[in-house]
C-alpha cells in the first residue's frame, strides 16, 4: 500500500497534468482547508461506527441466546431475525428507516423524526447484529458439552453455568471475530454519506463538487479509511494473540 | 431424604436414541452405602444408564427414584443432582479456572458458602485426593490422572451421597490408572454409594459388591463378583470377560 502510495505522490508531481494536488495542498492556505474539512470527518465515521458496533453486539447477545435454545419454538424467532436481516442489503434498509420508518411509527401513533446519525446508527446496527449473533453462536456452540454436564453436576443452573462456565470460555473465541467485524462496520458506515451524514465519504462528496478535483480527494479518502481501518487490524492482531496465549496456557 | 429405602431405584426404565433402543427395561435397585460395577461392550448403554440417574440424559418411560424421590421437574431434577455426584471419562474441568476455582465453584455459586469455608473444604478433598499442591495451577498444567482426581475432588465438594463414574480411567495413560482406581477404592472403603462403570476388572473384584453386565441395552447378568467372574450364567457374559480378561 505504501508502494501503491509512493507511486501516486510521484505521479502528482510529474509533468503530466492529469493530477492536481494543489487541491489539498498543506502549504496552501486553500488546500489546508481542504484537508480539515475533510479529516473533520473522522469524528462522525468513529462515533457513528462505535455506537452502532456497541448496539449490534448487544442485540446480537440477546438473538444469540433463544437461539440455542432446544425448544424449537424458542428458537425460531431468533432464526427467522438472522435469515430475514441477512437477506436485506445495506442500502436499500437504510432508505427504508430514513425514510419510512418514521412513517410507520406515526401510523402507530409515535412521533419521532429519525435524523441521518441515528438512521445510520441503527441501520447498521441492525443489519451488522445478524452477524455477530452468528458469531456469538459458533464461539458458545465450540464449547465442549462436557461443560454444561460438569456444571449441572455441581448444581449450577442454566444462567450460573452461563456466566461461570461457558462465556468467560467462550469470549476468547468471539471477541476477533467481533473485533474484526468492527472493521466492517467502520467501512459500511461511508453509506451513511447518501442519507446526508457528514462523515468521511460525505465531506469529500461535498468537497469534490465545489473543487471539481475527484482524483485526489477520494485517493486521500480511501487513505483515510485504511488508516482507520489499519489501526483497528492493529488491535485485533494483538487481541487474538492475547486470546491465543491465554488459550494454551 | 429418608436414608430408609434404597439409594436408587429403577423400575421398567426405557430410552430410545430416535429408532435406536438404547435401554431396555432396565430394573435396578441399589442400596445405600452399595458398591456397582457395570460392564458391558460400547454401546451397550451402561453410560447411558448412569448418565439417567442424575437427569444428564431423559428417559422414555419408566421411573427412577433417587432417595425416594422421583425426577419430575426442574425441582426434583435439581434436589436428586445436590445428591448426586459425577465424573466423566474425559474430565470436563473447566480450563479457565484454577484447580481451587474448580472446586469452590459450585459450593459458593449453588450452595451459597463462603469463599473462605468453599476454600477450606477444598483443600481438605485436594489433600485427600493427595494433590493439595496443585491447587493453583490451571487443568492443563496438570497429568491426566491428577486431573481425573481433581475431578472427583470437585464432585465431593458438594458432599454427594451418591457418586457416578463414567469410564474414569478410560482416557488415561495406563500408568495413571492406579492413582485414579486407589481414589475410587478408598471413597468406596469409606461406604459411598456408587454405580462405576469400568472395564478394570481387577477394580471390580476389590471394590464392587455387586457386578452388572449390559448389553443391547439392558442388563442381562448380575451378581457378586466371585459368582460373577468365575461362574457367569450367560454365554454372552462369558464371551466378553474371556475378551477383556485374556489377551
Amino acid at each position: 500500500m505504501i508502494l501503491i502510495a509512493a507511486c501516486l505522490v510521484l505521479a502528482g508531481c510529474g509533468s503530466t497534468g492529469n493530477w492536481g494536488w494543489y487541491v489539498i495542498n498543506p502549504s496552501t492556505e486553500q488546500g489546508m482547508n481542504n484537508i480539515r474539512f475533510l479529516l473533520n470527518g473522522f469524528g462522525a465515521t468513529i462515533l457513528l461506527s462505535v455506537i452502532a458496533a456497541a448496539l449490534s453486539m448487544t442485540i446480537g447477545l440477546v438473538v444469540a441466546l433463544p437461539g440455542m435454545s432446544s425448544n424449537r419454538w424458542v428458537r425460531m424467532p431468533s432464526r427467522i431475525y438472522i435469515e430475514f436481516v441477512r437477506a436485506i442489503p445495506l442500502l436499500p434498509m437504510l432508505f427504508w428507516v430514513f425514510y419510512g420508518l418514521p412513517v410507520v411509527l406515526k401510523s402507530m401513533g409515535i412521533s419521532v423524526s429519525i435524523d441521518a446519525f441515528w438512521g445510520a446508527i441503527i441501520t447498521l446496527a441492525i443489519s451488522d447484529s445478524a452477524f455477530t449473533a452468528e458469531i456469538y453462536r459458533s464461539g458458545i456452540q465450540s464449547i465442549a458439552k462436557g461443560q454444561h454436564e460438569a456444571a449441572k453436576t455441581i448444581g449450577l443452573n442454566y444462567r450460573q453455568t452461563m456466566r461461570y462456565v461457558i462465556l468467560p470460555q467462550a469470549i476468547r473465541r468471539i471477541l476477533p471475530p467481533l473485533a474484526n467485524q468492527f472493521i466492517y462496520i467502520v467501512k459500511m458506515s461511508a453509506f451513511a454519506s447518501v442519507i446526508g451524514m457528514q462523515e468521511l465519504t460525505r465531506r469529500a462528496n461535498e468537497l469534490v463538487v465545489t473543487e471539481y478535483r475527484p482524483l485526489e480527494i477520494y485517493t486521500l479518502l480511501i487513505f483515510e479509511y485504511l488508516v482507520l481501518v489499519l489501526i483497528i487490524s492493529f488491535f485485533v492482531r494483538w487481541l487474538e494473540r492475547k486470546m491465543g496465549a491465554d488459550e494454551s496456557k | 431424604m429418608s436414608q430408609s429405602g434404597p439409594a436408587i431405584e429403577i423400575s421398567a426404565l426405557n430410552k430410545w436414541f430416535g429408532d435406536y433402543h438404547a435401554l431396555r427395561d432396565i430394573d435396578l435397585q441399589v442400596e445405600h452405602g452399595e458398591r456397582i460395577v457395570v460392564c458391558g461392550p460400547s454401546g451397550s448403554g451402561k453410560s447411558t444408564l448412569i448418565r439417567c440417574v442424575n437427569s444428564l440424559e431423559t428417559h422414555d418411560s419408566g421411573t427412577i427414584r433417587v432417595d425416594g424421590l422421583e425426577m419430575r421437574d426442574a425441582a426434583s431434577v435439581a434436589k436428586v443432582r445436590a445428591e448426586v455426584g459425577m465424573v466423566f471419562q474425559q474430565f470436563n474441568l473447566f480450563p479457565h479456572l484454577t484447580i481451587l476455582q474448580n472446586l469452590t465453584l459450585g459450593p459458593t455459586k449453588a450452595r451459597g458458602l463462603s469463599q473462605k469455608e468453599a476454600e477450606r473444604k477444598a483443600m481438605a478433598y485436594l489433600e485427600r485426593v493427595q494433590i493439595p499442591d496443585q491447587a493453583h495451577k490451571r487443568p492443563k498444567e496438570l497429568s491426566g490422572g491428577q486431573q481425573q482426581r481433581v475431578a472427583i475432588a470437585r464432585s465431593l465438594c458438594m458432599e454427594p451421597k451418591i457418586m457416578l463414574f463414567d469410564e474414569p480411567t478410560s482416557a488415561l495413560d495406563p500408568e495413571m490408572i492406579a492413582e485414579v482406581l486407589d481414589v475410587i477404592l478408598d471413597l468406596a472403603n469409606d461406604g459411598m454409594t456408587m454405580i462405576v462403570v469400568t472395564h478394570e476388572m481387577g477394580f471390580a473384584r476389590k471394590a464392587a459388591d455387586r457386578m452388572i453386565f449390559m448389553d443391547h441395552g439392558a442388563i442381562v447378568e448380575t451378581g457378586t463378583p466371585d459368582v460373577f467372574f468365575d461362574a457367569p450364567k450367560s454365554e454372552r457374559c462369558r464371551t466378553f470377560l474371556s475378551q477383556i480378561l485374556h489377551h
